[in-house]
């Protein structure tokens, strides 16, 4: 049976054999840079290495997301402390070259750039640095501690209370709080629970989720067994997107190892609890991330939603206690039991906790994935990390939520992020897409390209969600090609109130964010395109 | 309770029909596992037909209406055989606010093709996807699998002629 210190010898032999090699370069195997060719850079290395006879003292292996996509691909030597950029097969001879002289100059990434420095690194800890394909690397980096303290010091309902004095709330948008949810599941009656995760990522522009899954997917199975401890579960489903090939196999190959090892399966670390994790595959429905949606969809049937109450928490997959949290919120879990929930409040704002990870992109000059404390300022998101708008654009918006969320214009760009400040301004937080918008983007198309979405992603349950996204998306498209009048846009603006007030679910209810949003703060867009009556009765 | 067999017999002979079953029995051919035999047939034949749809509801003894009804609710099913060589186009938010609806409709207009359909020679599927999450190499696209990076329309088509050719 594995205990604390046979946890501390694995960690101290994977550590050992990692220090043994002179040289340890990591190459960036996650999805944005295995798409830019990772994959041969990595072949590349390791024939270069073996040529030169040098197995023994230089290790090339497979990390997680490194965070700059746009200088993907990645490679990382470690023993050098250096990261470099934009490198192709063609450049592995050289850096093998100068693994024992100064690193290569022309491909060196500036690690000491604000995209580096402002990050607070806690869901992205491992990110990077660790092998997502072998536990062995995970237990190094101190993972299964935490479910270890958990099982065999702690009470459930301590898990819990814990977990409410370090103030996380759930990172999939709505930001309810984590530990009430994980309460109201372990005070549910009934023998058989479970636990969900929500991996189910369907924004268009995030992709926080996958390179979590694809990057430390034993985080995952970490909190999700700690969950079940909390709430008395034994099973666990985690919903991924069938989209998402390389995580649904690492996810796989990790619950394996973890099987393996008696991390998961019966009687975890000798103690009476037992728990178990299946993936389980979405087949390319948005609609699937809302929770009733998605239960549905694990019960093999529609993903449609139903009414709430009662709540997945108290009837959710076959009728039973059902705790659903979004990937992120399980990634924090680990590390909040780990290092204490007064490490946990200690970052972030005084009512949003901890760090929240983004997926930057669009009109930005660094495009990647970033960690960041809660309360930055967006302008600090943008401009430092983000480095500025590039090729001499001018700065229009930053789209957060997806097509829940709003676009925030540069008068707010002094806001701090959080869920309150977001949510004052007509924007909400959201998963984590975070896109930049230069003027370039007219922003009644933007609102449009949206709707579109909204309207071809509704499940059809509801008339308000229906029928309302695909009267708004008409009234869109007429005002884009000069075709309305005021009235029209009258009309459109009482028809997201109706969407908003009487959908069944979040999509609906949320459906019309962007345009309130966009007609908030660029209303002279919508202005400037309408038309008077009598020329349209002309054309 | 969980069972181990089905007394339905597969459609025909064809091995993949096995990799199907192997799929139903880890789930103990409860209808539950549904989606993920979808899945695993679509992997096995490219796409669902009525004869896979009729077999996998049997099995699982679902009504073949909840079959249907769950193959062509999710976007991922597709009933159609697809082309020889697949594009899809990224149709995120970062690709969109780098173009990536032209890319789609100069596709779309060279190959005569609407999203989500296949070319009338079969040699092209045109599709595309809610957002492959490549947003730092925006816009995107996804032909026969393979990602690529930046496109213009010019060398999307350059990419596709290439690979129609290339047979």
């Amino acid at each position: 049976m594995i205990d604390y210190e046979e946890l501390d010898r694995m960690a101290a032999t994977e550590r050992g054999n990692q220090q043994s090699f002179r040289h340890r370069i990591g190459v960036c195997v996650a999805a944005g840079c295995l798409s830019s060719d990772a994959q041969r850079v990595k072949d590349e290395l390791e024939s270069e290495v073996k040529k030169r006879g040098m197995n023994h003292i230089c290790q090339v292996r497979g990390v997680g997301c490194l965070g700059l996509c746009s200088g993907g691909p990645l490679v990382s030597v470690d023993t050098q402390n250096t990261m470099y950029q934009n490198v192709t097969p063609s450049d592995a001879a050289e850096i093998i070259d100068h693994l024992d002289s100064q690193p290569v100059r022309h491909l060196k990434c500036p690690t000491d750039s604000a995209f580096f420095r402002r990050q607070v690194r806690v869901v992205l800890e491992n990110s990077g640095r660790i092998d997502p394909e072998r536990i062995e690397d995970y237990i190094s980096a101190g993972g299964y501690r935490a479910l270890m303290k958990v099982l065999t010091e702690l009470m459930p309902v301590g898990v819990i209370n814990e977990l409410n004095r370090s103030g996380l709330r759930g990172r999939g948008g709505a930001g309810y709080p984590t530990g009430l949810k994980w309460s109201t599941v372990a005070k549910a009656p009934g023998t058989q629970k479970y636990v969900v995760c929500n991996g189910d990522e369907g924004d268009p522009g995030a992709f926080m989720d996958r390179s979590i899954m694809e990057s430390d997917p034993h985080r995952i199975i970490e909190g999700m067994a700690i969950a079940g401890y909390a709430v008395g579960a034994n099973k666990g489903y985690v919903y991924v997107r069938a989209e998402y090939p390389l995580a649904i196999k690492r996810l796989q190959a990790a619950i394996k190892q973890a099987q393996k090892l008696g991390f998961l399966g019966e009687n975890i670390f000798g103690t009476p609890y037992s728990f178990n994790i299946e993936v389980r595959l979405g087949a390319g429905a948005f609609v699937c991330g809302e929770e009733t949606a998605l239960l549905a969809s694990i019960e093999g049937k529609r993903g449609q939603p139903r009414h709430r109450p009662p709540y997945p928490a108290v009837s959710g997959l076959w009728g039973c206690p059902t705790l659903i949290n979004n990937v992120e919120t399980i990634a924090n879990i680990p590390p909040i039991l780990r290092n204490g929930s007064e490490w946990f409040a200690s970052i972030g704002t005084g009512k949003s906790k901890g760090t929240k990870v983004f997926a930057l992109s669009g009109k930005v000059k660094n495009i990647g994935l970033i960690e960041v404390p809660m309360g930055i300022r967006l302008e600090d998101i943008v401009y430092d990390i983000g480095g500025g708008i590039p090729e001499g654009g001018r700065f229009k918006a930053v789209q957060t939520g997806g097509p829940s969320g709003g676009c925030i214009p540069e008068e707010h760009l002094d806001i701090s992020v959080d869920y309150e400040s977001l949510r004052e301004i007509g924007s909400i937080m959201g998963s984590g897409g975070m896109i930049v918008m230069d003027d370039t983007s007219d922003m009644v198309d933007v609102a449009r390209f949206f709707m579109e979405f909204s309207m071809s992603e509704s499940c059809g349950k509801c008339i308000p969600c229906r029928v309302g996204t695909v009267q708004m998306h008409d009234l869109l498209t007429r005002i884009i090609d000069g075709q309305a009048t005021e009235q029209d846009l009258k009309l459109l603006e009482d028809l997201c109130e109706m969407v908003s007030s009487t959908s069944l679910c979040g999509l609906g209810q949320s459906a019309p964010n962007p345009v309130l949003s966009t007609m908030r703060y660029f209303r002279e867009e919508y202005l400037e395109k309408l038309v008077d009556p009598l020329a349209v009765g002309l054309d | 309770m969980r069972a181990f067999k089905t007394d339905v017999d597969p459609p025909s002979e064809d091995k993949r029909w096995r990799i199907v079953n192997a799929t139903m029995r880890r789930h103990g051919y409860e209808s539950h596992a549904l989606i993920e035999t979808l899945h695993t047939v679509q992997e096995a034949f490219g796409f669902l037909d009525d004869t896979a749809l009729r077999y996998v509801a049997n099995s699982l003894r679902v009504p073949l209406s909840q079959a249907y009804g769950v193959a062509t609710f999710y976007h991922f099913f597709s009933l159609r055989p697809p082309g020889k060589h697949s594009c899809v186009i990224c149709m995120g938010t970062a690709c969109y606010i780098k173009g990536g609806v032209n890319l789609l409709d100069e596709i779309s207009e060279a190959y005569n093709v609407q999203a989500g359909e296949t070319t009338e020679d079969g040699e092209l599927s045109l599709m595309t996807a809610r957002c492959i999450g490549s947003c730092g190499l925006a816009p995107a696209a996804v032909l026969d699998n393979e990602i690529k990076a930046k496109l213009t329309p010019e060398t999307a088509l350059k990419e596709i002629r290439s690979l129609i050719d290339n047979d």
